[in-house]
């Protein structure tokens, strides 16, 4: 175990590789991400970044090597590093047809129950005010607010975000970027990718540009 | 304190899902629609002789549940599927196999039970005696589930595919075989008069087998359908 601040958990990639339709997307890739950094996944599109988020869930299965949280396998770990995670997909992962409050308690549910409030939880991502509106009435921005606001109802250490700022205005993207620099500033661990600039100042961040 | 959650998550599933039924009523009605079309067509195709009609009336009610079961079953995982909360049910802290299960139990009282509810009125429909109407109810609470628990493992292994629903008819259908057989017959059997404890039991332990592995089955179908 390492030894960093009050909370000893780690991420480790080990000698990746991952294959697509005959198309080797990454092949010995390696990182390791602790308390408080961050993991930024850069590269064009179809360069494997999703791929490779997937592949961080346990979603997909890498074709060689393997993802470690805190040494050990999580294909083997399964509930025991899913307590840990929390995802935030290219798909939203929120039911249109309820309204946030429904869907933050469905979120809240399946994982490991976090001490904020919905209300609270809705107000950091500036959604305080549509608590009982359905969420297909929201705009596309917000409900990829919303679909963030998971996050917070959950005590997950590592967020994994494909593409967080789709949709989001100018506004939007400060409000969560507030949010990642937070969570790594509280020790929590970040692996995102993004086509916007990513402007986390008081954090470690790994970068790793996959078309290289 | 996580049996307590796993339980939460459990019961609020179930209960998301019959709160999204409830805002989309009409795919909740439409499985019991054609239930009842297909059996109310019937005595009008083949004319309205009773005998006739005692001696399909079984085997009809049954055919038709089946197909309305499978009409309904893509509902399942679709639209969990496609707007990625199938993604989340798989990285959840919880065991995948009981929310697998919560979903089947959800699926069961929006298209299983109204079924349920509404055969004996189609058994007298069809002419069937009060022993034969009696049997059939216990034949469809015992059997239902089964259709449902089945079929999910048949949807979750196609949901992925973009027109999943020829496949899934010949993966589920073959498998529904043995329950149509069993139930059909016993009804018949007790409109004759005689005793049905051998098929019922037969029938429930179909139900027993279903409800153990199914959920094992469903969830590492999932697993596969979205990787």
């Amino acid at each position: 175990m390492s030894n960093t601040g009050t909370n000893p958990f780690f991420l480790e990639a080990r000698e990746l590789e991952c294959i697509r339709d005959d198309r080797t997307l990454f092949r010995n890739l390696e990182f390791r991400l602790e308390a408080g950094q961050a993991l930024l996944l850069e590269g064009r599109n179809g360069s494997g970044k999703t791929s490779l988020l997937r592949i961080l869930c346990g979603i997909r299965l890498p074709d060689s090597g393997m993802i470690a949280w805190c040494g050990a396998d999580i294909q083997r770990l399964g509930a025991d590093y899913y307590q840990h995670t929390a995802y935030v997909g290219h798909r939203d992962g929120i039911k249109l047809d309820l309204t946030p409050m429904e869907n933050l308690a469905m979120a809240r549910a399946l994982g490991r129950p976090s001490e904020m409030t919905f209300e609270a939880a809705l107000a950091r991502v500036d959604l305080f005010g549509f608590e009982d509106v359905l969420t297909r009435n929201l705009s596309a921005g917000q409900q990829r607010r919303l679909a963030l606001a998971r996050l917070l109802v959950t005590d997950a250490t590592l967020w994994i975000l494909d593409e967080p700022f789709t949709s989001l205005d100018v506004h939007g993207i400060r409000v969560i970027e507030e949010l990642l620099e937070a969570h790594t500033l509280r020790g929590g661990m970040l692996a995102v990718t993004s086509h916007h600039a990513v402007n986390l100042h008081r954090t470690t961040v790994h970068r790793i540009n996959l078309s290289a | 304190m996580n049996r307590h959650s796993l339980t939460r998550a459990f019961s609020l599933l179930i209960r998301r899902d019959l709160i999204l039924a409830m805002r989309h009523r009409a795919e909740m009605v439409n499985p019991l629609l054609f239930f009842i079309l297909v059996t109310s067509l019937f005595p009008l195709g083949i004319g309205a002789n009773p005998n006739l009609l005692q001696a399909v009336g079984p085997g009809v009610i049954w055919v038709a549940a089946l197909l309305a079961a499978l009409l309904s079953l893509d509902g399942v995982f679709r639209s969990d599927f496609e707007d990625g909360t199938l993604e989340q049910y798989l990285l959840s802290s919880h065991p995948v196999s009981l929310l697998v299960l919560a979903k089947v139990l959800a699926h069961w009282l929006i298209t299983g039970l109204p079924l349920l509810l509404i055969s004996p009125l189609l058994g007298v429909f069809l002419g069937l005696p009060p022993a034969g109407i009696r049997i059939l109810f216990i034949t469809l609470l015992l059997g239902t589930p089964v259709l449902s628990l089945i079929g999910a493992v048949g949807v979750a292994l196609t949901v992925g595919l973009r027109k999943g629903g020829m496949i899934l008819s010949l993966l589920v259908l073959p498998l529904y075989i043995p329950l149509l057989i069993f139930a059909s017959s016993a009804v018949d059997t007790a409109a004759a008069g005689l005793s049905v404890t051998a098929h019922l039991s037969l029938i429930a332990a179909l139900l027993v087998l279903a409800l153990s592995l199914s959920p094992f089955a469903t969830a590492a179908a999932l697993r596969i359908s979205l990787s």
